[in-house]
């Protein structure tokens, strides 16, 4: 992979594990010809967690606030692809209005998320004062998520079969209050996004990923709909009560008319996004049927099915950052899962920096890295030890070596 | 459109900060004092952000009510409820608490329940008020 493309020599640049850059521990190595990026490499695996381990040791309805911690900003979507693959697996139908408020939990993540990331991408090329507008926006969905599920972050309000607390008519007032002080600041946010010239002249043509190689990397979330291919989970499988709700893929060319798969077009794809998950929530509010919360009440009666089941399932759910993926399969012994297999968005959206990032300059790296949005300990699921290799330098080791190279030298 | 931010960084310029200075406007010199103070009336404590209805807080447990099923202990994702065998009652380390009221929700005897207290930070993790039993 790895060609000289210039009679220069060119020079390495490491930056990471830790670098103040980073918000994340992720490891690239450079290869620099002057300004330009002329090679990337991304190696991963600094942070893991054991969560899979972890989860194999407790029982289903433990693990939904297990997979709630995978990530603090998908703290609905990683229990929501858990939840989807265990009633996949022991065959829950979840009534319709539970449905309907997974939905509306899951658009208000997404709103938190995509506004924290315009944030920090404001902060990436040095506009802080809209770091702090955005957050402050964010700030108000916050409290939202507070008075609807009583925590800010990890919301515990998904559970097997339906979801754990309701939104009655005393909730809407300050609901639409919310979405209409969103709808309020998206026009500015747009403004401030989308016509600023510093943004324009740090985004536009920055960090390309073209239509073929986002499509051949296996790209997700909105990293892959900027470089226009029409892929969302949300659309495609229509989980939840997303198929009544007439949703479609948010690509680029429905503001500006053209695909460039830029950083812009990151932009553009994630402030249409926030506007979509305000009227998906208005929708949901307004078509929202009446009926039970969970399909069985009791839980231990859940974890007695489950404890009988022998079997797999799979379940998908479009995260702020592209598909999750939860596998689970239970052996019919116990009531924990026999496997737990996750696999995080952002998985996907590694292999896609190394095109993003070829050509750029170094000053680059920061936007670009953080265009994808990416989320680093979430997507560490393996870590491979070789158990012969002694890392160890012990008394003994330095002695031999030093004797080994005063022999060499004798010679 | 070069300073599209401007606006709007004047108008917060000339805005009241949101922050609410809880538990003073300043740092006290010295924490304890400034709670002495206010035991003694010669301080006053800036009131906090009221909670929400429905908050997550510090756990209720009504000893009273509880029949010592256990059922707690099953669904505790963190495992920090601890069963006393000989009273047959439990006990709840706050500390490693991740306010999912799972424990509230799966309940027969209803003894459980989330309060309103969030100040729960402490230097000693089995301190008495991260013990609820």
């Amino acid at each position: 992979m790895k060609e000289k493309t210039t009679s220069k020599t060119t020079y390495q640049l490491p930056i990471g594990p830790i670098h103040p850059a980073l918000k994340e521990p992720v490891m690239f190595e450079f290869e620099i010809d002057g300004e330009r990026i002329v090679d990337v490499d991304v190696s991963l695996g600094h942070v893991h967690r054991a969560i899979e381990w972890t989860g194999m040791r407790r029982n289903s309805i433990q693990i939904i606030y297990l997979a709630e911690r995978i990530c603090g900003i998908c703290s609905i979507s990683h229990p929501m692809a858990f939840i989807r693959a265990v009633e996949n697996a022991v065959d829950i139908e979840v009534p319709e209005r539970a449905e309907y408020l997974r939905v509306i939990q899951c658009e208000l993540e997404r709103i938190c998320s995509h506004i924290l990331w315009a944030g920090v991408a404001a902060h990436e090329i040095g506009f802080d004062t809209v770091l702090f507008l955005t957050w402050q926006m964010r700030e108000k969905v916050l409290d939202l998520t507070e008075y609807l599920t009583g925590n800010r972050i990890t919301k515990a309000i998904l559970t097997i079969g339906g979801v754990r607390r309701d939104i009655t008519k005393d909730h809407h007032p300050k609901i639409f209050e919310t979405l209409n002080y969103l709808k309020d600041n998206f026009d500015k946010l747009r403004h401030i996004f989308l016509d600023d010239k510093t943004f324009q002249l740090r985004s536009q043509g920055c960090g390309i990923l073209r239509y073929e190689d986002a499509l051949k990397l296996c790209a997700v979330g909105p990293t892959t709909r900027a470089s226009g291919v029409k892929k969302d989970v949300r659309v495609d499988q229509s989980y939840a009560a997303y198929g009544d709700l007439d949703i479609k893929h948010i690509t680029p060319d429905l503001l500006t008319g053209q695909v460039n798969g830029d950083v812009y077009d990151r932009i553009i794809v994630r402030l249409l996004e926030i506007k979509q998950s305000v009227e998906l929530i208005e929708k949901a509010i307004d078509q929202m049927p009446s009926g039970d919360l969970v399909s069985e009440p009791k839980i231990l009666k859940i974890l007695a099915t489950i404890k009988k089941t022998n079997g797999e399932g799979v379940g998908r759910a479009e995260a702020p950052r592209g598909e999750v993926i939860h596998y689970v399969k239970f052996n019919g012994e116990s009531e924990h899962p026999y496997t737990w297999k996750v696999r995080a968005p952002t998985y996907n959206n590694i292999l896609p920096w190394i095109p993003m990032l070829k050509g750029e300059q170094i000053a680059d790296i920061p936007i670009v890295a953080a265009s994808t949005d990416p989320c680093i300990s979430c997507t560490n699921r393996v870590a491979v030890i070789d158990g012969n290799n002694n890392y160890e330098l012990n008394k003994e080791e330095l002695h031999r070596l030093s004797v080994e190279k005063t022999r060499r030298l004798m010679k | 459109m070069r300073f599209s931010m401007l606006p709007k960084v004047f108008a917060q310029m000339f805005k009241k900060p949101w922050t609410n200075k809880f538990p003073a406007k300043y740092i006290p010199p010295s924490t304890t004092k400034f709670f002495e103070d206010v035991g003694a009336g010669k301080a006053k404590i800036i009131p906090a952000v009221e909670t929400p209805e429905g908050f997550r807080g510090k756990i209720q447990y009504d000893k009273e009510k509880c029949t010592g099923c256990k059922l707690c202990l099953r669904v505790c994702p963190s495992g920090a409820i601890e069963f006393k065998e000989k009273e047959k009652k439990i006990k709840i380390y706050l500390a490693r608490c991740t306010f999912c009221s799972q424990c509230n929700d799966v309940c027969p005897s209803n003894c459980l329940s989330m309060g309103n207290e969030f100040l729960l930070a402490d230097a000693d993790i089995y301190s008495k008020d991260l013990i609820v039993e």
